[in-house]
């Protein structure tokens, strides 16, 4: 059964325990931005990435879960002279220098001290030492390709989603907004675009399906059955049967397919939820009613459920690292812009809540 | 001798007290407030060696020329402010 989770906010971190009911416990970093969190599994050390306004991306690290040190950073290396890297649509000066540390995960089983970082604006990162040092993956970051990719979720691209094959750690796909999903045989030193089947309501029709131009705001798969896939995209929801590479979108009625997060059943594939917002113009709850879309047949069908939820006048978007499922497939954890945190202990059937007053959620984690 | 001071929205995040250092230029002077704390790197300066775009950096009151290059010579500058800029929210 979950026994903590993490949350990282525009404002610090908090960790919230099981205490008899969910409580908030402990706070790190008051005021400075967390843009990622990550409790490894492996040897229960917590990274942190936090975003500085002034002063840039830092990570740090608790080996025991409690004493953060700061460790290095990812940097980007030198920029070639007379290089153009402009980003194709908006025709701005793409940085290389990093931005945001988006989203950090953990290597496989069989790689302890393996980490990976996607970043903005574009950068895929690994560590092998816990964050002693970071390469820069440079086929893609040098590749031709990658100078495709348009800002979506923040004005530069960027990598929100890195999933890490548990058959075989080398085996990686990452989501890009806005640069559609890439995957990698041999560990991040080649890539290849392939998200076939999805499609962007915001291009020209001709260019609807075109791979690179999809924007998945998150992409998830399932522990137990790597090879199914969910993605919540711009536009709709979609499921894959082939480790991302081909895609079919979920057309079951619900009050809105438009959102950011996705988290899946680590044993049950068919079993994922979403947290929906009205539309990319309109991103508030439909109506002002806050629900969790879950689907337990494949995407088939989705069930709204909103019992412990706010219902009049919400205006929650939860982003789209700031919902999860914990390990033991019953416990969900969600956060939100305007500061509220709820918890799930049935699978998302009702929810309490934990806060309605933190800073704006950026990602919540258990672990 | 320059004296470079730092933001006390700085100091907060890595040690950095004020430390007076020989130099010819910006650059110099705070490369070697770099050695002292190798950690303030980060902090100062981006991945290409540039001025944070939310960082100020005062010699004697007066904006830097070059954000990018660090080459000004400090002349007869006594101290250098390292600031945050007014932002965010």
């Amino acid at each position: 059964m979950a026994e903590r989770v993490w949350i990282g906010t525009k404002k610090g971190l908090f960790r919230a325990e099981r205490k008899g009911r969910w409580t908030i416990t402990r706070s790190w970093f008051l005021g400075v931005p967390v843009s990622a969190v990550l409790p490894d599994p492996r040897d229960g050390a917590v990274y942190v990435a936090l975003n500085h306004g002034h002063f840039g991306t830092k990570v740090h690290r608790a080996d025991d879960g409690e004493r953060f040190a700061e460790i290095a950073v990812p940097t980007y290396p030198k920029k070639p002279e007379g290089l153009e890297d402009v980003d194709p649509y908006r025709k701005t000066p793409v940085p290389w220098s990093l931005v945001q540390l988006w989203c950090l995960e953990a290597g496989g089983r069989d790689q302890p001290g393996w980490l990976w970082a996607g970043t903005i604006p574009g950068g895929l990162f690994c560590s092998k030492d816990r964050g002693a040092s970071w390469q820069l993956a440079e086929s893609l970051w040098y590749g031709d390709d990658r100078r495709r990719w348009v800002g979506g979720g923040y004005d530069n691209p960027g990598i929100h989603s890195i999933v890490v094959d548990p058959r075989d750690s080398r085996r990686l796909s990452i989501g890009v907004s806005c640069g559609g999903v890439w995957h990698s045989r041999d560990a991040g030193a080649t890539f290849a675009l392939a998200a076939k089947g999805m499609r962007a309501a915001y291009m020209p029709e001709e260019h609807a399906f075109d791979e690179i131009a999809q924007d998945p705001h998150r992409i998830v798969a399932c522990p137990a059955a790597p090879d199914r896939v969910w993605c919540q995209h711009h536009n709709g929801i979609f499921h894959s049967r082939d480790a991302g590479r081909t895609w079919s979108e979920v057309t079951a009625d619900a009050p809105s397919r438009f959102g950011f997060a996705v988290a899946v059943h680590p044993r049950n594939p068919d079993t994922a939820w979403f947290v929906p917002a009205t539309k990319d113009e309109m991103r508030i709850p439909v109506d002002g009613k806050v629900c969790v879309l879950r689907t337990t047949d494949g995407g088939k069908t989705l069930t709204a459920l909103r019992r412990g939820l706010p219902q009049e006048h919400a205006y929650d978007l939860v982003y789209r690292h700031a919902l999860d499922v914990d390990a033991d497939a019953t416990t969900l954890a969600m956060g939100s812009t305007t500061g509220s945190v709820w918890l799930s202990d049935d699978g998302g059937d009702g929810w309490q809540h934990l806060s309605a007053h933190l800073p704006p959620v950026h990602t919540v984690r258990f672990g | 001798m320059v004296r470079i001071t730092f933001t006390e929205n700085l100091v907060r995040h890595v040690a950095c007290p004020e430390i007076e250092v020989e130099a010819g230029t910006v650059g110099e002077a705070l490369e070697q407030a770099f050695r002292h704390v190798p950690a303030l790197r980060g902090y100062v300066l981006d991945d290409q060696g540039e001025v944070r775009k939310h960082v100020i950096v005062l010699i004697d009151g007066q904006g830097l020329a070059d954000r990018a290059r660090l080459g000004q010579p400090l002349g007869g500058a006594r101290r250098i402010h390292v600031l945050q800029a007014l932002s965010g929210g």
